[in-house]
């Protein structure tokens, strides 16, 4: 069942992605003078990303049934292909197979 | 005969952004597909993958907006989380070169998938080689990609992956990825030291909202570090 919620919500994020994409170009002459944006926006992207992996990271759960093997497994693998092939999709693929693998059919 | 001279000059274009960007497109229909089988398996429909890959366009963002929307967040945590996720794209425009792009129509598709690879690939293709058609075809072909993907992983997940368990973890991966690589790209320990800790103390303090804990309190040490930054500047010239 379709919610109205869910529609609202989309439209929301997508003004305020649409608005944070279109703003710099209004403001760019204004924006570009400013010192405290440029480290800003020199430090946020790994900052932003590592926050964001720190989230995912805690949501793994090392008191459910399977120990959480297989989302630590799956992290092991994706740090471990991305270090030695540098390939974004072959880490991401090769890391949630990994934890698709154990958590469905080996320690369900 | 300028029919075949407009198709010939698309075909070119075409060609040149499968060239620079094919095998990011490649990237984000296989992510894409992740999308869409996630949507599924948090019992929502199949069709809101693509919905939301071809509106909202932001690939970090989607996952967390179908995190919350399956938990039935308020409208106020996922407007900021939007916010504070997507606030990086206030940057993108301090360099992307949208003077390149010619036509209101073309600028404003051009800002509105201005997601964080387009930002990537136009912003580090050689300015001389890009054109409005150039810069145009890598958009709509990350844009094309992302929500095709999202549609077939919404299908065939529904048909053929019901029963897998794990996949969500593509989301994880996706993060610890991109981490690696803005890590490759900067080697900034006090970047990465400020988040960690900030993320690691939001989740302690306030695992509900850690998110919207974590973003600020690193944006507060970012602004207090760019102040220690210019009174230290200050200082060694006040000494020279």
């Amino acid at each position: 069942m379709p919610e109205a919620s869910w529609f609202v919500a989309l439209g929301v994020a997508v003004a305020i992605t649409v608005t944070l994409r279109a703003v710099p170009f209004a403001l760019r002459a204004r924006m570009r003078d400013s010192e405290l944006l440029a480290d800003v926006g020199r430090w946020m992207p790994l900052g932003a990303l590592a926050i964001l992996a720190v989230y995912c990271l805690a949501t793994i759960d090392v008191s459910a049934p399977d120990r959480g093997v297989p989302q630590l497994v799956g992290v092991a693998v994706t740090v471990g292909l991305h270090l030695w092939r540098h390939n974004a999709v072959l880490s991401l693929v090769g890391g949630t197979l990994a934890c698709v693998i154990l958590s469905t059919w080996i320690l369900p | 005969m300028s029919g075949v001279v407009e198709v010939a000059g698309s075909e070119s274009s075409f060609a040149y952004a499968a060239r620079r960007a094919g095998v990011v497109w490649a990237g984000l229909f296989a992510l894409g597909i992740g999308f869409g089988v996630l949507v599924i398996s948090k019992g929502l429909p199949w069709w809101l993958a693509p919905l939301i890959s071809g509106t909202l366009f932001a690939g970090s963002v989607e996952f967390l907006f179908i995190g919350l929307l399956a938990a039935g967040a308020p409208l106020a945590s996922i407007a900021l989380v939007t916010f504070l996720v997507n606030a990086r794209h206030l940057f993108y425009g301090l360099s992307y070169p949208l003077d390149l792009v010619k036509g209101r129509w073309a600028k404003a598709y051009a800002i509105f998938a201005l997601c964080d690879e387009a930002f990537a690939l136009v912003g580090s293709a050689p300015r001389g080689g890009l054109t409005t058609a150039r810069i145009l075809w890598i958009h709509a072909g990350l844009h094309v990609s992302w929500a095709l993907g999202g549609l077939t992983g919404g299908l065939v997940g529904g048909a053929l992956l019901s029963n897998v368990r794990g996949l969500d973890f593509i989301l994880t991966a996706l993060f610890v990825v991109l981490t690696m690589d803005a890590w490759r790209e900067s080697r900034d320990p006090v970047t990465l030291g400020l988040a960690v800790v900030a993320g690691v103390g939001a989740q302690v303090v306030a695992p509900g909202s850690m998110l919207l804990v974590a973003m600020s309190a690193f944006t507060a040490a970012l602004v207090g570090r760019h102040l220690l930054g210019r009174r230290a500047l200050r200082e060694e010239d006040g000494r020279a």
